[in-house]
């Protein structure tokens, strides 16, 4: 084979990847930014250059803080208990008894269910006369208005995440305790220390870098959050379920506000930026070594 | 021995709970796609098991919403989702494992960003992209297909992992095999590909449920509803028969029987543990 010819296959085995990525993730990534800094509203096919002019009426304008205030809303209901409960579920699954692998694929179902059946299961069950103002009614309590009520609205919409996530991270977790030295249970009992207090001396110092991985990639993708609002509140009622990528949909798709939408888009990607650096900074460093 | 025991019961009791609560809100949906029309689906107390069993509202909803369609529009797309995902990186991540050439840890840098970009901050040049390419459903079937599938054609998740995968192979194998006069595309197809059947397998499923449940997507780029994927044909439902619980329910379960079965039979990939890698795609 000839040096010539040689010298170029590394490159057209990755050209067809490499130009993928080109045109569907870094033009459309500046191409964001550009929009950001350009002004779509006197006409939409000759936007005219406006400098930071758009961050400004974003950054002062009362719905996007209402929409940042709802993501970390939804990002505070949905990451502690995406991080603690799948623990506690996969400790269970960890222990030595029979019927294991039904429990996993039972619990791992609905992770994977389309999205979207799974609010519309949950919106039926928040209905009006639905079952769960039932039992709310066996406890005397009057019906909630779980998607109608702004009150209650955004924690109806995180326990759906809440539910679909689960089998997920409980999956993560199973894979960190099985590297947990056996020895460090055995001396953590003959020290005398009971069920609660092994698992708290033992696996979860152990297994504190999974823990903080998982805090990671549930915070990322609930700042991405949009099916669940989709189906089951359109971001309502009265925005209180409005998050900023459902915001960002309905600034480019609906109202055809591309330099707010953009602008938008711009904030998300800082925000993911940084939670993505602290991740390959200090959790993910090994992983992606060269 | 009763400690035993009791560590073992406390534990099956648990999961059962889980198990139970995480199955309770699509076989609630299921018992009310089952109930009659004479039935009161708002009833309280609510009862679980219908008085009169029937099968009406699946038929009814099958006559009236287009799930074959759907199904088939859901499989092509992810299908090829997941053809192009295998060939794009499996061949992009050959060179990133085993050859030495100039711009390498650049490339595979630049590769790695994009993990970093969500696709939901750079959607709307995404769609503003498909639009001048003529890849949207305005253009006929084959334009609409395409928007959906190519920006999804390649995930960097996928090079990495491929990439790892690649190296674990020996490289003796290669070399013998490029002595005997085997060409690099040869090697590549009939050496690395077969020995990492694993991987590409776990990488095809996890693409697979990916782009089945994709909803962002579809729901911004198509308007003509001969090419509605499943979740955007059954969040439709809602719109088609606003009061009517029973035919949203009966179609709900419908459209997921496919991945059910699917994931009951690829059920080891899913829960083995080997595939921690795939998952945190």
């Amino acid at each position: 084979m000839n040096n010539f010819y040689k010298k170029y296959i590394p490159y057209m085995f990755i050209a067809p990847a490499a130009l993928m990525l080109f045109v569907f993730f870094f033009i459309p990534f500046f191409q964001t930014i550009l929009l950001s800094l350009q002004d779509f509203s006197t006409d939409i096919y000759n936007p005219s250059f406006t400098g930071l002019n758009n961050y400004k009426i974003l950054l002062t304008s009362r719905e996007f803080y209402k929409v940042l205030f709802n993501t970390f809303l939804f990002l505070i209901f949905v990451v502690p208990v995406l991080s603690i409960l799948p623990l506690i579920v996969a400790i269970f699954i960890n222990q030595k008894i029979k019927g294991v692998s039904l429990y996993k694929v039972l619990i791992y179902l609905p992770v994977v269910i389309s999205i979207v059946v799974v609010a519309i299961a949950f919106k039926w069950m928040y209905a009006q006369e639905g079952i769960l103002n039932y039992f709310l009614s066996l406890f005397k309590l009057n019906p909630a208005g779980w998607l109608t009520d702004t009150k209650f609205a955004m924690f109806s919409v995180a326990l759906v995440t809440i539910y679909k996530g689960i089998g997920y991270y409980m999956m993560i977790y199973l894979a960190a305790l099985t590297g947990v030295p056996k020895e460090l249970y055995e001396a953590a009992e003959t020290d005398g220390a009971n069920e609660i207090k092994k698992h708290l001396t033992v696996t979860i110092p152990h297994i504190m870098p999974t823990i903080a991985l998982v805090v990671i990639i549930s915070s990322i993708s609930a700042l991405k959050v949009f099916a669940e609002i989709y189906v089951m509140t359109k971001g309502g009622p009265l925005n209180s379920t409005k998050t900023i990528v459902y915001y960002i949909y309905e600034r480019a798709f609906e109202n055809l506000d591309l330099s707010m939408a953009a602008a938008a888009s711009v904030v998300l990607l800082i925000v993911i930026l940084i939670f993505s650096l602290i991740n390959i900074t200090f959790f993910e460093n090994k992983r992606y070594k060269l | 021995m009763t400690k035993k025991f009791l560590k073992g019961f406390s534990c099956h009791l648990f999961l059962i709970l889980i198990s139970f609560l995480s199955l309770f809100p699509l076989l609630w949906l299921l018992s009310t796609a089952l109930k009659g029309i004479d039935e009161n689906i708002f009833q309280y107390p609510p009862y679980f098991i219908p008085k009169n069993l029937t099968f009406e509202n699946f038929t009814g909803v099958w006559k009236k919403i287009p799930f074959l369609l759907y199904f088939l529009n859901s499989f092509i797309v992810a299908g090829f989702t997941v053809i192009l995902n295998l060939i794009f990186s499996s061949l992009a991540a050959y060179p990133l494992a085993r050859m030495n050439f100039k711009g390498k840890n650049f490339i595979f840098t630049l590769i790695l960003v994009t993990i970093m970009i969500p696709f939901q901050a750079i959607m709307l040049p995404v769609y503003l992209l498909v639009l001048k390419l003529h890849l949207v459903d305005s253009y006929g079937l084959t334009a609409g297909y395409l928007g959906l599938i190519l920006p999804f054609a390649v995930n960097a998740f996928g090079i990495f992992l491929m990439r790892q995968a690649f190296l674990t192979i020996p490289k003796e194998m290669e070399e013998a095999a490029f002595i005997d006069g085997c060409s690099i595309l040869n090697i590549w197809f009939k050496i690395l590909l077969p020995m990492t059947a694993p991987t590409l397998a776990v990488l095809a499923i996890f693409t697979f449920i990916g782009s089945w449940g994709e909803f962002l997507w579809p729901s911004i780029v198509l308007t003509n509803k001969d090419l509605y994927t499943l979740p955007v044909g059954v969040n439709d439902l809602q719109g088609m028969f606003s009061a009517n619980w029973r035919y949203i329910a009966a179609g709900s379960i419908i459209s997921i029987i496919p991945i059910i079965i699917f994931f009951i039979c690829m059920q080891k990939y899913f829960v083995s543990g080997n595939s921690e890698g795939a998952i945190k795609g």
